[in-house]
């Protein structure tokens, strides 16, 4: 018999909230996005959840699905409910704010603690830099570059639930695809920043973050491009800034 | 500094794993290859004592795994028991020097002439 029905549990409240049971009907090619639109739509306004561009650009809708978080508006139903059965909760390893939403400051903060931002060598006189598609550092910024911050990696990550400082695995990639920039000029205080126990070398390589990042990156491929980048402090006793 | 620290502890797990990789390899073969028609301490003993080539494998076995040990050790206790950094700093000295001390006992009881 074909299920036509969803039985979908979704958490409500803070972090001493619990599960609440609602019926979604079942549609072809639905999302996970679809089901909790629908539930705030039609069976419960108050439902507080987060999403934007519905195309998997902006990730801003990454929830825990059936224990695995996910972006949702591009997750289909078909995919992951089990018995017509979804549980749909929080992004994990962040603050709950309410429901579905997720408090992900700290995780963009450590994405600048990384130093993830840009840090200029040249100004508009100077002239452009030529950085050459098929150079090594150009193809290792490449890989990573395409990471739209939706946090499934830092939730899917064992090693940020056991130590709260660990930068985890975007910030980590965003360094990686910084430190294989000829034009930025921040190298050695970011290859400080990310080294240590709070760094790339607390990272286990046990890939939960490449299993799952839904746009197919790897942090765990840059995470240990930085540990061997932090070589350099170790060989040549670079200091920080 | 902790960065550079992190990051030398890194290198020597790294580079203590790669020797237990061969030395353990080294250590396999070399227990098929004595115990085959039986084991005696007697015969162990005749191929160890005061042989130099021995020692130096072994003594280098023994360095590697007390610095491998106790590195991992020290994450664990960081990570699983909620350590402080300088209470796991002394937990693996301590079990760096047990570890290395009680090997080099068992390696010079085995080549010494
Ligand atoms: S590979 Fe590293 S960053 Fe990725 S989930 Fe595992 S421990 Fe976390
Ligand atoms: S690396 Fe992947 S999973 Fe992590 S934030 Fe970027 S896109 Fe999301
Ligand atoms: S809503 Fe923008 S990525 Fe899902």
């Amino acid at each position: 018999m074909e299920v036509n029905e969803l039985r979908v549990n979704v958490w409500r409240g803070g972090a001493d909230g619990r599960f609440q049971q609602f019926a979604v009907p079942r549609r072809a090619s639905q999302t996970v996005l679809d089901v909790v639109t629908y539930i705030q739509r039609r069976l419960d306004p108050t439902l507080a959840y987060r999403f934007a561009c519905r195309v998997g650009m902006c990730g801003s809708c990454a929830m825990t699905v059936n224990g695995a978080p996910r972006w949702t508006c591009r997750t289909h139903v078909d995919r992951v409910a089990r018995d017509g059965a979804l549980e749909i909760a929080p992004l994990a390893n962040m603050p709950v704010v309410r429901d579905l939403v997720a408090d992900m400051r700290e995780f963009f903060d450590k994405w600048a603690k990384a130093r993830g931002q840009f840090t200029p060598t040249r100004t508009r006189a100077d002239e452009f830099a030529v950085v050459k598609p098929a150079s090594r550092q150009r193809m290792e910024a490449d890989a990573g570059i395409e990471c739209i911050g939706c946090g499934v990696c830092y939730a899917a990550c064992d090693v940020v639930k056991w130590n709260r400082d660990y930068l985890g695995p975007a910030a980590l990639n965003r360094a990686w695809t910084l430190a294989n920039d000829a034009r930025d000029g921040g190298q050695k205080a970011r290859l400080h920043a990310v080294a240590g126990d709070a760094g790339c070398h607390s990272c286990h390589t046990t890939m939960s973050c490449t299993e799952l990042c839904p746009k197919k990156l790897s942090p765990t491929r840059s995470i240990s491009g930085l540990k061997r980048a932090t070589l350099a402090i170790v060989l040549r006793g670079e200091d920080g800034e | 500094m902790s960065a550079r620290r992190e990051a030398r502890l890194w290198v020597v797990q790294r580079a203590s794993a790669a020797l237990l990789a061969f030395c353990v390899a080294v250590h396999l073969v070399t227990i098929v290859y004595a115990v085959r028609g039986g084991l005696s301490a007697a015969e162990v003993l005749s191929r160890t004592r005061g042989n130099f080539a021995w020692m130096a494998f072994y003594a280098l076995f023994v360095f590697a795994a007390a610095a491998h040990g106790s590195i991992g050790l020290r994450t664990v206790a960081m990570e699983w028991l909620g350590w402080k950094k300088s209470t796991a700093d002394l937990l693996m000295w301590f079990a760096a020097s047990g570890l290395a001390g009680l090997g080099a006992q068992a390696v010079y009881a085995v080549v010494r002439p």
